[in-house]
């Protein structure tokens, strides 16, 4: 059994990881209930998770993405800004060409709004997200998404970066 | 005449009512503030900042309102004091206190922005608006919480300043460390200066154990805030809220009743929006109004609270830190960094991370890791907490609210981020 460290334990560690994760807000966002909930869930589902915290800046998100080399980005924010700021860093991170193609998605409380915000999906997809999961998504939808581009990696990616 | 909240808290033989509230535009701030004046309830005006503001990016908060984005408050140093003294102009006076409230572990900014607009009341503390809030180490924050908190008290005005010691990440963390964090900020304000203080304390998952921290809270300020006058300010539930009308207005009238029974004088309220979006104005009125009128109708406690341990816990805490270091900044930072504070779930990369909690059967929230925190070690060990008992946890104050008198469910599928704050 693991210990109550484990949650900063990466599961490759205890066997094979289907991959590496980076977990992050977005830079206005403070909330972190959020993230400690999908980095235990997403460690659940056998993947290391990079977590970068709350109130990350675009360029820590950038270099976090270039250096970590993550399978996929998952940002969550529940503050009411995360159109603005999920849209800006998007946009910054796929002007980048080794990030062209990271997989990327984004959840949460997306503006101020409530169910008046569904138009916002639109705008974040536009600005380069994979996926767009509006407060109330079920979080296996996250982790289906997960699961097929675990499926993938073998095929897709360098076999250094399946095994963390 | 000043238009300092403690004052105001003290000739009111009601319990003082605050929502939470903060909008971008002056317009609609100046219509918040007014129509909770206007309201005929004795009751303080908040304006929250947005989170523009809070991290320090004013250029930011400019180009949303440039642009007509919806911020989640107002931007206090971008609009100017202009802007600012419009919105007060007429509303704030010694009947009507308003208080600024925004997270920042810079407030620098902030601060001067009140002084230029004659606000006297504001909300914070070195540990408390920098945990929980984002990626300032904490050793600044606490150099900036010491120039804050020293521009405040040279004023010629009396300045208050409130504690968000007692909410901290607000859930899942056991009580006795809440009221020592809210007390350890009470002591660093007093050490610079401030002579006007309120400790907050967030209602918690089960009354029994709330009274009891609030009696600890109590206790520990009086032993030490000599020459400082002070309240305490009780906050609706800062966890995830039902997402019925029901369920929240059960939620909120019990804070209301424990604000009462545990001596707080003034509380801070939610809505029945809170798990769906921010609230307007007139959602917050119902809400102050329901917790007026829910404490109107309710005594004052009864007897002493059955000791459980708390104020020793509380109190074996504060000593720890208290005694590391004359300078209660120096050793609220050297606390962190042995692990003497450790706030449960927070991901601060000052925070040590080696202390959990649970929520028990009973619903009251437990260690189940003190890490090195100067307590007792647990008899049963320290237990694994998922992703799954983590969410059930932080929902069960919903749950038990949203199905009264029904066993928790265990199905249903669960939204992908919760938290609410």
């Amino acid at each position: 059994m693991a210990s109550v460290e484990g949650m900063e334990k990466p599961v490759a560690a205890q066997g094979k990881s289907r991959g590496r994760v980076l977990v992050s807000s977005v830079s206005s966002d403070s909330h972190t209930w959020n993230l400690v909930y999908l980095q235990l869930l997403i460690e659940e589902l056998g993947f290391d998770v990079v977590a970068l915290g709350a109130c990350v800046p675009d360029a820590l998100l950038v270099d976090a993405c270039l250096h970590h080399d993550p399978d996929a980005v998952v940002l969550s924010t529940v503050n009411g800004h995360g159109a603005l700021d999920g849209a800006r860093v998007a946009r910054v991170v796929r002007a980048i060409p080794a990030l062209a193609a990271l997989p990327m998605v984004i959840g949460g409380q997306l503006g101020v709004a409530g169910t008046a915000d569904s138009a916002l999906g639109t705008e974040l997809l536009d600005a380069g997200f994979t996926a767009v999961y509006p407060a109330g998504s079920d979080p296996m939808r996250l982790a289906g998404f997960l699961s097929v581009l675990s499926e993938e990696l073998p095929q897709k990616m360098l076999p250094e970066k399946v095994l963390a | 005449m000043s238009h300092e909240l403690g004052a105001f808290v003290r000739r009111s033989a009601a319990l003082v009512v605050q929502p939470r509230m903060g909008f971008a535009t002056a317009g609609a701030m100046r219509a918040g503030l007014a129509a909770v004046r206007g309201a005929g309830l004795p009751a303080v005006g908040t304006i929250t900042l947005d989170s523009y503001t809070r991290v320090g990016d004013h250029a930011a908060a400019r180009r949303a309102l440039d642009g007509g984005r919806p911020l989640n408050g107002f931007p206090i140093v971008a609009h100017g004091p202009a802007v600012t003294d419009a919105v007060l102009d007429g509303l704030a006076g010694p009947d009507f206190p308003v208080q600024v409230r925004h997270g920042s572990a810079v407030p620098g900014d902030i601060v001067r922005a009140m002084e230029r607009s004659g606000l006297v009341n504001t909300e914070g503390g070195p540990v408390s608006y920098c945990l929980p809030y984002g990626r300032t180490p904490l050793a600044e924050s606490v150099a900036n919480w010491r120039r804050a908190a020293d521009l405040l008290a040279a004023r010629d005005e009396v300045c208050h300043v409130e504690t968000f010691g007692g909410c901290l990440l607000g859930q899942l963390c056991p009580p006795a460390l809440l009221v020592a964090v809210s007390v350890l900020e009470a002591v660093f304000f007093r050490q610079r200066g401030l002579r006007s203080l309120s400790l907050s304390y967030a209602q918690q998952t089960n009354a029994a154990q709330d009274l009891e921290a609030l009696a600890a809270l109590r206790s520990l300020a009086t032993r030490l805030l000599p020459g400082v006058r002070w309240h305490i300010v009780l906050y609706t539930y800062m966890g995830v809220f039902p997402r019925s009308e029901s369920g929240a207005l059960r939620l909120i009238a019990d804070s209301a009743r424990l604000a009462v029974r545990g001596g707080a004088a003034r509380i801070i309220v939610k809505t029945s929006a809170e798990a769906h979006r921010i609230p307007t104005v007139e959602e917050n009125l119902r809400s102050l109004r329901l917790v007026h009128d829910t404490a109107a109708a309710t005594g004052p406690g009864t007897g002493p609270v059955p000791d459980t341990g708390l104020a020793a816990e509380a109190t074996a805490l504060v000593e720890a830190v208290l005694s590391l270091d004359p300078d209660v900044g120096e050793a609220l930072i050297l606390a962190f960094r042995l692990g003497l504070l450790d706030v449960p779930y927070c991901l601060h990369a000052d925070n040590a991370g080696r202390t959990r909690s649970v929520l028990d059967s009973r619903g009251r929230l437990r260690w189940a890791s003190v890490g090195r925190l100067p307590l007792p070690r647990l008899a049963s060990g320290a237990r694994r907490v998922g992703a799954a008992d983590l969410l059930r946890m932080l929902s069960a104050v919903e749950r038990r609210y949203d199905h009264h008198h029904q066993p928790a469910p265990l199905t249903g599928a669960p939204t992908l981020v919760e938290g609410t704050q």
